[in-house]
This record gives structure tokens, C-alpha cells and sequence, in this order.
């Protein structure tokens, strides 16, 4: 729309320009100011014709102002600065031709008028608006109450249809709700539940810290617990649950409620129970098994100072005769008779009864004063085993063994004492059963060495932990070496290395002495060959070999030696066996046959250690030897010089004895040089000791053999 | 006892609301006095609030219209608080009749008064819901009623950005719409920043603490910071500006200092 220059409508626009920049500053529209402008021109146009009418309207006025606030004019100083507009130039733009004074009383008007439009427009919109407001707020509080409302059912139907009971309680221990769920648990009704205190259900099983957590929780100073808990039932029975109760605060954190939850463990628990009872009692007697027992020695032996313990180790005497004769069945009986009768023994508090396996039981006592109980309970024991038991309608009188351990805490472990005990009660037995013995550290140290040497024998065998050294034999005429004296060695995984007379007496008593003998005469013959090929023409090497009394008396003596000979291809001449002549003493025609036979082959036999029993001279004649080996302690005492000339004669008595019987006679314990020269004097054939060489490995005896060779 | 996520937050009218804050910078009477009272206090250490919200409308009239003119006729607008004048709705649908608009918040009364607004539009709609959750925006029904996700969609992320903390991760959710919405669609964005505002640190972060103080603590972040929320867009001449600089239909120079505080931009998904 195009205006005249200076015309009436550019004067207009002009007024509303003037007008819009005023205002648009203080308006929160968001158009822009030429827009603003295009708003108020229509506004203008209005109030440039109320300004000119004949007769004033003011309701024109008022639209106009009711105009501004809906242009978003609504900031008060959006109508002051219009009114200041109006004042000062709507007479001036808009009221050309007219007079001046009437104008301005007419500008004056509009300008009441246009206030009171606006702030009826603004009035009302601002009533609107806050209604509006308060209406949309009103509908969202409705909408949440609504999501409330179906929250809330859907816990409902969570609280009710959970399979763990669900309990509120309010801080002072009121009940509140609970639901089904917990009901079943009790057996009980909503009535009887609800306003019952949870303070009341207490129970003698429950946990120490049970209450103290509780007291914790509801002041506040805990938001949870969790622990294993029984309740009483109506009926009395118990109802153990894993029971979690945790601290309900309101919306400004302040602890408002509790809430229990609990899972009904009762059968869990009591399955666990008998599983726990049946892993730690004998199946057959009842009593507290091995485990157990351990696990209460343990704790006895880790209590504090001043405790003591006192324990009885049990072995019924000769049980193996009565389930060998019996039956295992009776056998069974006796054993859950001795168990009762033991039971009875052992019932004042700190004391046990278990049983180990097979015959053996133990009793433990703990406590200050186990130094005296242990007496007194090892004597009840024994009283116990008095009267005879009666299976099958036959008395069986029933003996034992007890081994005691007695002392404080905390210085040994359960496995200590139990070696201890079992040790003891050994002793007891071999002390003819029947008894009761007191350990005593230094026969257990004896026993621990003797017994584990014994019960490692076997293995050791097997696992190669024998060797051979050889003690050169040296001819005293010439100096030859003639021979070597096999002798065993065990090499113990723990103990280093063992000369015979540690172990030689052990494996007589178990009779490993015959596996372990004729392995000793395997690995020497199959060497008496190595050094037959390797020394030919040399000069015969013979090897020396010990006799065992258990080996002599052995049936398969003959045919074994036999055996190996044959098999390592070595002629009977190049071994010798010795023989100890306490072996021989008494000895009859039944055992000298063996030795006979052997004699008889070629092999020699020597007769080891004369002179140290009583030697029975007119016994020679009758023993199949051919060789006397002098004992140690007749060369001591040539070691010094002069020699002594008493012990000089005897040799020499002996020798010429030896020689008048067509005997050779070798000296042992050799050591030095001048008592070399004095054996070879008193005309002793072959010597061995130190002074030519210590037992050694077959090696050794090249060396000693080449020298002798070439030198 | 943690509140589930399927149960709304209580109505509490004595808390402010950032929505009815701003409806009242904007002359609005849709407000409570405790809105008035933590706005009035805002407004001690930045008094020219109010034109900063008058030029994010501003921004917003101009940004939809060029929608329009881009052939973009659907609008998602995130964070819309109160409508008291010159919505979306009413820009776009005065540009093109029939453009299709959904309003989303997350404050129940801001989201009741826009059903009332809109009460018997039918190419408009509203949904409660959090920009933190795109896929509850997304799969709402008014969405699925409204808007087509074939089509390009024009997203406006107006004064919200700045309310969502870092650990909200506010980054993954502007993805995770841009993902969704087909190529060409735009993103309309403002966000607060110390940036351009012509007072001293410490006044403007006067105005931040009351936001915190009223538990909706105002992010001021970085151009650098904003200008990332555009990743898988390219910008919109003249980029990432002051809000008066933005394709303007009258000379910067006339605005309001307070207009320039904070960045505004469009860009377009590849």
C-alpha cells in the first residue's frame, strides 16, 4: 500500500512506527519489529479515528487496549510507554484540521479508556491462564494418582502372590501386614498375626547379633540385615527362614518402616542336618566318626592357655581272632556293644567318644584338668571292657589297649598327637595288652624312627633306594687285591644314608630280609662278573656276600644262590657267603644242610665275627666252612706299638688253630700299616679295613685292582 | 525402596518447573509463585533473561519456517513446555496447513496444559516422556500416529540440551534419534552457554546456582561441546551462531545484548 508522502495514511504509519519501536522492546513476542509494526497499524488506524469521531466511544478505546495484551503486550510497561505514545504524538500525527485543545481533552479520554481495555484484557487473561494452569496441574495429579493407583495394585498383586513371606512392621515393632505367603509359614491366621509384636519372637537358637541388628535397624543407624532365624510355631515345632529385613525411609529419608522378608528353610535346614550327621557319625556304632573327631581335636588343641587335653587311644586285643572265628556280623555286634559301654564313659561336658575305623576308638577329654580326667577316664574305659559280652550266646571277654596323650593346647597338631597315641598304644600292647600306657616323647622318638623305617622298607625296594659298596679284600703275602666284601646301603629319602645295622634287624623282623637278601646277592654276583670280564687273567676276584640267620633258614636258599649264578654265568668258587658264627651256634644238621650243599658246589663259607660269642672251637670241625673272618676287636689293640703280647698269642693261637683245620683266616679292621705287617707276621691270609681301602662303589675297586696289577 | 520406572513421579506444585520458569520470562501466567519467585531470583543476577527465551522463540519461528521452505512438514519438538504463543504448531500450520506436530515432555502439567492447547487439532499431539529415552519417544503412539519416519522429520532440541547432565549421557540420545529419522530430516538446536553472555562469570553462574538450587541444574557447555550434538549432520548456513545471527530477518545490531548468549543451529541428516 503505497501513502502519499506527508498524506494522512504516511502520517498514520508514521505514528505506528513511532509507536511499535517504543513498545517492542517490552513485549514478549516473538515476531519481529516490522511485524510488531503491521500489528499496531490496524490498532493506530482505530485510534486515529476515535481521536477525529464526532462523539467519543470509548468501548473503541478499550478494544484497543484489550488489543495490546493479545499482541503479547503484557508487561505494565508495555501500556506506559503506549500511553506515553498516545500523549505525545496522536494528536500530533493523527489530528491534523482539528482543535487542538479539543484534541488533546479527546487524546485524554482514549487514553483512560485504552488503560482500562488493557487492564481488563490482562486481567483476564491472567485469570485464564491460571486457570489453565491449575486445570493442567489438577489433570496431570489425576493422571499420576491414576498410575498410582494401578502401581499400587500391581504391588498388591506382587505382595499377595509372592512365594516368600512378606511382613511391615512399623518401627516401634508393630505388625502391620503380612501376606499369605507368611501366613502358611506360621500356620497361622491374618487375625492372630496382625498386632503382634515382632520383638516377641524371639527363639533359643537365635544368632547372637540377631537382636543387636534389629535394635540397629529400627533406630535408624542400619538400612538392612540379613540372618538364619527360627520362629516358634502355634503347634511348637520351629520354622526356620533366611530372613532379610530391610529399613523403609519416607520421602525426606526419615525411617518410617521395616519390611521383613523370609524364606521358609526349615526342610533345607533339616536335610543339611542329617547329611552334617551322617558325614560325621559311624554308620555301624553311631558315634562321632573320624572327621568329627578331628575337627574336635582340633579345636581342642587350638583353644587358649590354660586348656589342656587329655586323649585315650583304643584297640580292642585280639578283635581280628574274634571276626575270624566269629564272623564279621558278630564282630559288628561286639564293636556297637563297646561303643555303648564306651559312650557311658565319656559323658561329662568336654568329653567325646568316636570311632576311628575297624577295632579303634578314641575318647577325648578337654579342660583345665585333663592331667588328672584322662586317668580316671582311661580306667573307666578299662572297667568298661571287664564284664564279658555276650553274642550269640557265648562270653567273649574283650581286652584293650590304650595309648594316653596328655598336655596343653596349642602345641602340637591333631596328627601329632594321634601318632603319639597310636605309638603308645602299640606299647601297651607289646607289653602284653591289656593296660594303658603314658606317652613319653623320647619312646615315641625311638618308636617314630623304628616305625617309619619299618613301614618305608618295603617301598624302598621297589623304588631302588638300595646300593652296594665294596670293601676291597687284600692279600697279606703279596699285597693282591683278592676279593671285595659286598655291603649293603639305603639311601632314605629323608634320613640320607643308612648302614645295615639300621635296617638289617628291621627287615629280618618283617622278613623283607629274603626279597632284600637275594637282591644284594644278584647285584654282587652279576658285579663279580663285570669284574671277572673286565680283569681276566688279573687273578681271581672273589665277592663276599652276608647271610642273614632268616635267609639260612630260608627253604629257597640253595636254589636261589643256584639261580643267580647261573644266570650271571659265574662259577661257585668266586663267591663266598658269610655267615655269622652266633647264626651257627646250636645250629643242627637241618640247618648246616644248606650249607653243605653250597659248600659242597664250591662255594665258600665264611664264618663271620669269630671270636665275639662263644666261640665252641670243637664245633668247627662240623660247620662246612672254610674260612674264619676274626673279629674287629682282636687287630685294635695291635694299632698301638709294641702291640700287646697276650693278644699277639691268642692270634697267633687262632691262626695256627684255623690253619691245622684247613681253614684261611681273614682279619677285619685294618688301619695301619704296622698292624698289616703284624697280621701278615702271625700268618693271617687276607685282611680288610682302612688302611687299604674304605667301602666304596665298584669303581673303586678297579682302581685299587689296577694298581695292584701293574704295580 | 527404589520407585519402578513404570510408576510417575508424584506431582508436587510447591517444586518449580524449568517449563512454567520460562513461561513466565515470556509474560505467561501459567505459572505458580514458587515458579515466579525462583524465576524473579534467576533474573537479580541476570536480568535480561527474559530476551534470552524471547530470542530462543525467535530463533525457533524463523528455524520452522525454513523447514517449511525446505519441504519439511513434520515436527518433533522435545522439551515444549508450556505453549504459551507462537508454538510450533502454530508457525507451521500457518506456513502449511496440515503440517503434522508432536509435543514431548516430561513435566505432567506441562504435557496436560499442551492437551488442552490442542484439543481438537488433529495434526497435533503430545507425549509424557523423557528425552534421556528416545525409544519411549519414538514408539509412542502419538509418534507412530503422527509422524512418518520415512520421511524427513524436523527435530527441535529448543532450551533442553542444557538440562541434561553429562552422566545422562544427552550425546547417546541425540544419536539415537538422528539414527531413527530418515535423511534430510533437521535438527533445530539451542543450547546455554557462558558464551556471549555480556555480564561477569560470576553473575551468570549466580543465575546457574538457582537452576541447581531448584534441582534442575542448568549445563553450560562449550560451542565446541554444543556443535557436537550435530555429529551425522551436516550444518545448515550459516552454522552454529548466536541466536540473533541465525538467518535473521532484521539487523542483529538492533537486538537485545542478552539475545547473543548461547548458540543456536540447524543441520541437515545425510
Amino acid at each position: 500500500m503505497s501513502a502519499e508522502p506527508d498524506g494522512p495514511e504516511d502520517r498514520l504509519r508514521r505514528f505506528a512506527t513511532i509507536w511499535s519501536r517504543a513498545v517492542f522492546p517490552v513485549t514478549s513476542t516473538s515476531a519481529t519489529r516490522p511485524e510488531f509494526e503491521q500489528q499496531l497499524l490496524p490498532l493506530a488506524r482505530r485510534l486515529s479515528e476515535a481521536l477525529k469521531a464526532r462523539i467519543f466511544d470509548a468501548d473503541e478505546a478499550k478494544a484497543v487496549g484489550a488489543a495490546l495484551v493479545a499482541a503479547h503486550c503484557t508487561d505494565p510497561e508495555a501500556l506506559t510507554r503506549t500511553l506515553d505514545c498516545v500523549d505525545a504524538y496522536l494528536v500530533l500525527y493523527c489530528g491534523e484540521g482539528g482543535v487542538q485543545e479539543d484534541l488533546r481533552a479527546r487524546a485524554a479520554r482514549i487514553e483512560h479508556a485504552m488503560a482500562a481495555g488493557f487492564a481488563k484484557a490482562l486481567r483476564e487473561r491472567t485469570l485464564a491462564e491460571q486457570e489453565a494452569i491449575a486445570q493442567a496441574a489438577l489433570r496431570a495429579q489425576g493422571v499420576v494418582a491414576q498410575a498410582l493407583h494401578a502401581s499400587e495394585a500391581r504391588f498388591r498383586a506382587v505382595f499377595e502372590g509372592a512365594a516368600i513371606g512378606i511382613g511391615i512392621a512399623d518401627l516401634d515393632g508393630n505388625v502391620l501386614q503380612v501376606n499369605g505367603a507368611l501366613l502358611r509359614m506360621f500356620g497361622l491366621s491374618d487375625q492372630s498375626l496382625r498386632g503382634r509384636r515382632v520383638p516377641e519372637w524371639t527363639h533359643p537358637d537365635d544368632a547372637p547379633q540377631t537382636w543387636r541388628l534389629y535394635d540397629e535397624l529400627v533406630r535408624g543407624e542400619r538400612e538392612h540385615y540379613h540372618v538364619e532365624k527360627a520362629f516358634y510355631r502355634p503347634d511348637g515345632t520351629a520354622l526356620w527362614t533366611n530372613l532379610t529385613v530391610s529399613l523403609l525411609r519416607d520421602a525426606d529419608g526419615n525411617p518410617q518402616y521395616q519390611l521383613a522378608l523370609m524364606e521358609d528353610t526349615t526342610e533345607r535346614r533339616l536335610l543339611n542336618l542329617r547329611l552334617r550327621y551322617e558325614a560325621t557319625h559311624d554308620a555301624l556304632t553311631g558315634l562321632p566318626n573320624r572327621t568329627f573327631f578331628f575337627e574336635r581335636l582340633e579345636k581342642a588343641l587350638g583353644a587358649g592357655q590354660d586348656q589342656r587335653f587329655g586323649l585315650c587311644y583304643l584297640d580292642l586285643d585280639g578283635f581280628k581272632t574274634i571276626n575270624d572265628s566269629l564272623g564279621h556280623a558278630a564282630g559288628d555286634r561286639l564293636l556297637v556293644e563297646i561303643a555303648d559301654r564306651l559312650q557311658s564313659c565319656a559323658t561329662a561336658p568336654g568329653e567325646m567318644v568316636a570311632r576311628l575305623g575297624g577295632d579303634e576308638f578314641v575318647a577325648l577329654t578337654t579342660g583345665p584338668e585333663t592331667q588328672r580326667e584322662v586317668d580316671e577316664l582311661a580306667a573307666r574305659i578299662m572297667n568298661a571292657l571287664l564284664a564279658p559280652v555276650s553274642i550269640d550266646g557265648r562270653e567273649l571277654t574283650v581286652r584293650g589297649s590304650i595309648g594316653i596323650v596328655e598336655g596343653p593346647a596349642g602345641e602340637r597338631s591333631p596328627a601329632e598327637v594321634l601318632r603319639s597315641a597310636d605309638i603308645t598304644m602299640y606299647r601297651a600292647k607289646s607289653a602284653g595288652g591289656n593296660r594303658y600306657e603314658l606317652a613319653d616323647p623320647e619312646a615315641d622318638a625311638r618308636a617314630i624312627t623304628r616305625h617309619g623305617l619299618t613301614t618305608a622298607l618295603p617301598t624302598a625296594l621297589d623304588r631302588g633306594e638300595f646300593f652296594i659298596e665294596y670293601q676291597p679284600l687284600v692279600h697279606l703275602g703279596d699285597g693282591s687285591v683278592r676279593g671285595a666284601e659286598a655291603l649293603v646301603r639305603w639311601l632314605h629319602p629323608q634320613h640320607g644314608v643308612l648302614g645295615p645295622d639300621r635296617f638289617i634287624p628291621l627287615a629280618e623282623h618283617t622278613g623283607l630280609i629274603v626279597p632284600l637278601g637275594r637282591w644284594v646277592l644278584e647285584q654282587s654276583v652279576r658285579q663279580a662278573r663285570a669284574w671277572q670280564e673286565r680283569y681276566d687273567g688279573a687273578g681271581p676276584l672273589r665277592i663276599n656276600v652276608n647271610l642273614s640267620p632268616c635267609q639260612l633258614s630260608h627253604p629257597g636258599l640253595v636254589q636261589d644262590t643256584v639261580d643267580i649264578l647261573e644266570r650271571a654265568g659265574v662259577t661257585p668258587d668266586a663267591l663266598c657267603l658269610e655267615v655269622t658264627e652266633s647264626a651257627l651256634i646250636g645250629a643242627d644238621d637241618d640247618l648246616l644242610k644248606p650249607l653243605r650243599r653250597l659248600a659242597e658246589m664250591g662255594v665258600d663259607i665264611a664264618l663271620d665275627d669269630f671270636g665275639t660269642g662263644y666261640s665252641n672251637l670243637a664245633n668247627l670241625r662240623r660247620l662246612p666252612v672254610s674260612i674264619l673272618k676274626l673279629d674287629r676287636s682282636f687287630t685294635q689293640s695291635m694299632q698301638q706299638f709294641p702291640a700287646d703280647p697276650v693278644d699277639l698269642k691268642i692270634v697267633e693261637g687262632i691262626v695256627s688253630l684255623a690253619h691245622g683245620l684247613n681253614l684261611a683266616v681273614t682279619v677285619e679292621g685294618v688301619e695301619t700299616g704296622a698292624q698289616a705287617e703284624q697280621l701278615r707276621i702271625l700268618g693271617c691270609d687276607t685282611a680288610q679295613g682302612w688302611y687299604y681301602a674304605r667301602p666304596g662303589p665298584p669303581e673303586r675297586l678297579h682302581e685299587l685292582a689296577l694298581v695292584d696289577a701293574t704295580g | 525402596m527404589e520407585r519402578p520406572a513404570w510408576a510417575p513421579r508424584s506431582i508436587d506444585i510447591a517444586v518449580p518447573s524449568v517449563s512454567r520458569v520460562y513461561d513466565y520470562y515470556l509474560g505467561g501466567s501459567h505459572n505458580f509463585e514458587v515458579d515466579r519467585e525462583a524465576a524473579r531470583r534467576a533474573m537479580e543476577f541476570m536480568p535480561g533473561l527474559p530476551k534470552i527465551m524471547q530470542a530462543n522463540r525467535a530463533f525457533m519461528r524463523r528455524a520452522v519456517r525454513f523447514a517449511v521452505d525446505e519441504g519439511v512438514t513434520q515436527f518433533l519438538d522435545i522439551g515444549s513446555g508450556i505453549p504459551t504463543f507462537g508454538n510450533v504448531h502454530e508457525v507451521a500450520q500457518t506456513a502449511s496447513p496440515g503440517a503434522r506436530v508432536v509435543y514431548v515432555d516430561h513435566d505432567p502439567v506441562a504435557v496436560a496444559h499442551s492437551e488442552a492447547v490442542l484439543a481438537g487439532n488433529a495434526d497435533a499431539g503430545v507425549v509424557a516422556a523423557d528425552l534421556r529415552k528416545p525409544q519411549e519417544i519414538l514408539s509412542s503412539p502419538e509418534v507412530q500416529a503422527l509422524i512418518d519416519l520415512n520421511r524427513p522429520v524436523a527435530l527441535l532440541l529448543v532450551a533442553i540440551l542444557h538440562f541434561v547432565e553429562d552422566t545422562d549421557d544427552p550425546y547417546s540420545a541425540v544419536a539415537e534419534l538422528r539414527d531413527a529419522l530418515a535423511p534430510g530430516s533437521l535438527l533445530l538446536l539451542t543450547h546455554a552457554s557462558y558464551e556471549g553472555i555480556p555480564l561477569s562469570a560470576e553473575r551468570a553462574e549466580g543465575a546457574v546456582a538457582v537452576y541447581k538450587d531448584i534441582r534442575n541444574p542448568l549445563i553450560m557447555r562449550s560451542r565446541d561441546e554444543i556443535a557436537r550434538f550435530f555429529e551425522g549432520y551436516d550444518m545448515v548456513e550459516p552454522g552454529l551462531v548466536p541466536m540473533p545471527h541465525w538467518r535473521p530477518d532484521t539487523a542483529p545490531e538492533d537486538e537485545d545484548p542478552y539475545a547473543f548468549s548461547g548458540f543456536a543451529g540447524v543441520g541437515r541428516a545425510a
